[in-house]
């Protein structure tokens, strides 16, 4: 069958439509992938080695802990603020405990700010990388190694940076979850 | 030129396989229906988009009552407007049911589809079936959206949704867990499919059913207009449904797009809902560009001024109009590059706007203007959409937005554009086209009253809200302060002289329908060079038959 003009016309305006659908969806992974790529949004960098130099210009990174709502969790860094020379490698200890009677799962989220120094902050190593279980009345060391690129230095925009704040948030993944089902299951049970 | 016989063929083909090559009478309801005649459609669009105009006009009433003295009179909780969370749900509603309700349905819904068609010499819309879907999806969607208000939104007691028309996380996720929100969700995808249906339409009946001998550049620009608009449509519509189904999923399956505990960012939604919001500005004022240029040019007795930089910078406006979508977020805490670019991306439509400001005023220019009802509301639509242009670029300034955003600056900037700039566009069109679309005359008189009462209302409703913005007073809350009372008392005021022009406006409408005094096919001279008006009025149920031709030699 021969399709007339103004279907295929009519087709072709339907498939942008459903490629537009699709980037709108696309747009999730992409938008990860951008701010992963380009620090966007104050995301830090995961890094495997060092870098070679040291500068002597430094930074105090500020260290900024937070908890999601009702997780159970109190989390502290042990230092707040955390001098660093350019291309030196620190290790930060946070500390974690669970003041409840059951296991918790929980993630951390980060990032930086100001937002730009973001694509220079590196990470070798974090807690934040996976999900942890805190079991009932545990108390736990965390650490994370980093370091801040000494290209930063050369960035005209990044001269006013003297300071940079880290900060993380712990959120119960399991929490989240059943507080959602929970609405699902009882209608308007939350408050 | 092969095209020719194809049009032709399918034209009449379209026309005599339906039922409704009778003429049911217009008590009978299955000629509405069952419609697929783009007139009629047309004409439900637009009775539609009045019946939610009235809606609409009636919830920022009860945000103009209650913000007419400083404290909290109505929405106290201790009657039938609720609680002060009801005074939010009103302004969300107020929003949405103004935009898509009512100036979507009818600039393009109704105008769009009763005049593209005999603009540009076809019979018919292309689908002219799923027209009526188009039409027929809509109540639903508003229907739902009422219905909306009346369920639980923040719990149980606090009923519908009252997060702002722009829908954002986390407040309509975790921050308003009843059902109010997800029939809304509902509600605009329904719409959206509406019209992305009405706008693949559109698209179809431009590029393939124009008459023989109107190529695109001889089009007019309603045409263009409509062409420009429904892909815009296409392209952000599917963004916002994509963002909707991400809400739907976050708030009810367990996902978490937009949840940072889930590795969700809730700015992403802000990202995604402006990519569909910034066009759907350009969407809601393209069709009024399209009819004031026609009625400035019959009513100025001129050629529409430089009418290939008209259609073209519509389709720049559209163009731009997808690239400077962060400019509603500057707040979110962007780097001072992003910024500088949608700053500049945001002032380049200046650019564009301009021409077509310009263009007007050159028509006018040298014309031998006649002030008649239609001219009064496009001369009236050319000020005040120039005045909200003028405080759209200041607002473009990322540093000056830190200052005003979510204040009430930025609500007199765009109702500026939209309240008194589409909303006057939508005006224009309905006295230019009142007698071919009824076939009897307006009531001239109470007309040309509505468009003063309406043009002092609205202006007194919204430039003193720009110096309550520059003072600092924000959005969406349902007191203030005291020393904000004087310009909203006379804001407030401002509102009961509007309505008092939509009183005007509908006696006027009933007066004429009782007077029904017979309508000519083209009252407004040689000018008006467009084909509806080589038809009769109102027009044949079925038009051309015999396709025009358009000459070579013929102006666009």
């Amino acid at each position: 069958m021969k399709m007339s003009r103004n279907h295929k016309t009519a087709g072709i305006v339907g498939i942008i439509a459903a490629g537009m659908l699709g980037l709108g969806f696309a747009a999730v992974p992409l938008y990860d992938a951008f701010c992963k790529i380009t620090g966007f949004g104050g995301t830090t960098q995961i890094a495997s080695k060092r870098p070679e130099q040291v500068l002597d210009r430094g930074v105090n990174v500020r260290l900024d802990t937070n908890t999601g709502t009702k997780t159970g969790l109190t989390f502290k860094a042990i230092d707040r603020v955390f001098p660093i020379k350019l291309g030196e490698t620190g290790m930060a200890f946070f500390e974690v405990s669970n003041e409840t009677d059951k296991p918790i799962v929980a993630m951390a989220s980060y990032n930086v700010a100001p937002h730009k120094a973001g694509p220079y902050f590196n990470k070798l190593e974090c807690f934040c990388f996976e999900e942890r279980v805190f079991e009932p009345g545990a108390k736990e060391r965390l650490p994370v190694i980093f370091y801040i690129d000494p290209h930063l230095d050369g960035e005209k925009q990044l001269d006013d940076i003297t300071e940079i704040t880290l900060s993380y948030t712990f959120y119960d993944t399991n929490a989240e979850k059943n507080q959602q089902t929970a609405w699902l299951n009882n209608g308007v049970t939350k408050n | 030129m092969t095209t020719e016989p194809t049009i032709k063929r399918e034209a009449v083909a379209d026309h005599h396989d339906g039922s409704h090559n009778d003429h049911p009478s217009v008590w009978n309801p299955m000629r509405w229906l069952n419609s697929t005649n783009h007139k009629d459609i047309g004409l439900m669009y637009l009775f539609f988009a009045m019946f939610a105009g009235i809606i609409g006009f009636g919830l920022s009433g009860m945000i103009r009552m209650e913000l007419m003295e400083p404290g909290v009179q109505y929405f106290d909780g201790s009657s039938w407007w609720g609680d002060q969370h009801n005074f939010n749900v009103v302004t969300t509603m107020h929003g949405l049911t103004m935009i898509f309700f009512m100036v979507m349905p009818a600039l393009i819904g109704g105008f769009g589809n009763y005049f593209v068609p005999i603009m540009i010499g076809a019979p018919d819309m292309a689908m002219p079936r799923m027209n009526n879907i188009s039409f027929w999806l809509m109540p639903f969607s508003f229907a739902l959206a009422l219905i909306s208000m009346f369920v639980p939104g923040v719990s149980e007691a606090s009923k519908g949704f009252g997060g702002g028309w722009v829908l954002y996380p986390p407040l309509s996720t975790s921050g308003h867990p009843g059902s109010s929100m997800d029939l809304l969700i509902l509600s605009l995808h329904i719409a959206g499919i509406s019209s992305i249906l009405g706008a693949v339409n559109f698209i179809v009946t431009i590029l393939n059913m124009r008459a023989p001998g109107m190529t695109i550049h001889k089009m007019p620009l309603f045409a263009w207009a409509l062409l420009i608009t429904a892909f815009l449509l296409v392209l952000a519509l599917p963004v916002l449904a994509a963002a909707l189904t991400m809400l739907l999923t976050d708030r009810n399956f367990g996902s978490q797009f937009f949840d940072p505990a889930g590795g969700g960012d809730p700015i992403m939604f802000q990202h995604l809902f402006w990519f569909f919001g910034h066009p759907e500005v350009y969407i809601m004022i393209l069709p009024g560009f399209g009819i004031i240029s026609h009625i400035i040019s019959t009513f100025s007795k001129k050629p529409v001024f430089g009418y290939l930089a008209m259609a073209y910078a519509m389709a720049a406006i559209g163009f731009i109009g997808f690239i400077v979508w962060a400019h509603h977020m500057y707040t979110v805490g962007m780097g001072v590059e992003l910024k500088a670019y949608f700053v500049a991306a945001t002032m380049v439509i200046a650019v564009p706007t301009g021409v077509k400001i310009f263009s007007w005023i050159a028509t006018m220019w040298g014309g031998s203007i006649e002030f008649k009802v239609p001219m009064l509301w496009a001369i009236g639509f050319v000020f005040l959409f120039t005045v909200g242009g003028v405080t759209g670029v200041m607002l473009a300034n990322a540093g000056v937005d830190h200052m005003l955003h979510d204040t009430y600056y930025v609500v007199a900037h765009f109702h500026y554009v939209l309240s008194l700039g589409a909303v006057f566009t939508l005006f224009a069109g309905w006295y230019y086209w009142f007698e071919k679309m009824f076939g009897f005359k307006y009531n001239a008189p109470l007309a040309g009253l509505h468009f003063w009462l309406m043009f002092i209302g609205t202006n007194m409703i919204f430039f003193p809200q720009h110096f309550l913005g520059l003072n600092g007073m924000p959005r969406r809350y349902v007191d203030y302060p005291d020393a904000f009372a004087f310009w909203n008392k006379i804001s407030t005021f401002g509102y009961f002289v509007t309505m008092v022009a939509m009183i005007v406006f509908f006696v006027g409408l009933i007066l004429s329908m009782i007077a029904r005094k017979k309508g000519q096919a083209n009252p407004w001279g040689e000018y008006a060079t467009t084909l509806e008006w080589t038809l009769s009025s109102p027009p044949p149920f079925h038009q051309f038959n015999e396709l025009p031709v358009v000459k070579k030699t013929d102006h666009h």
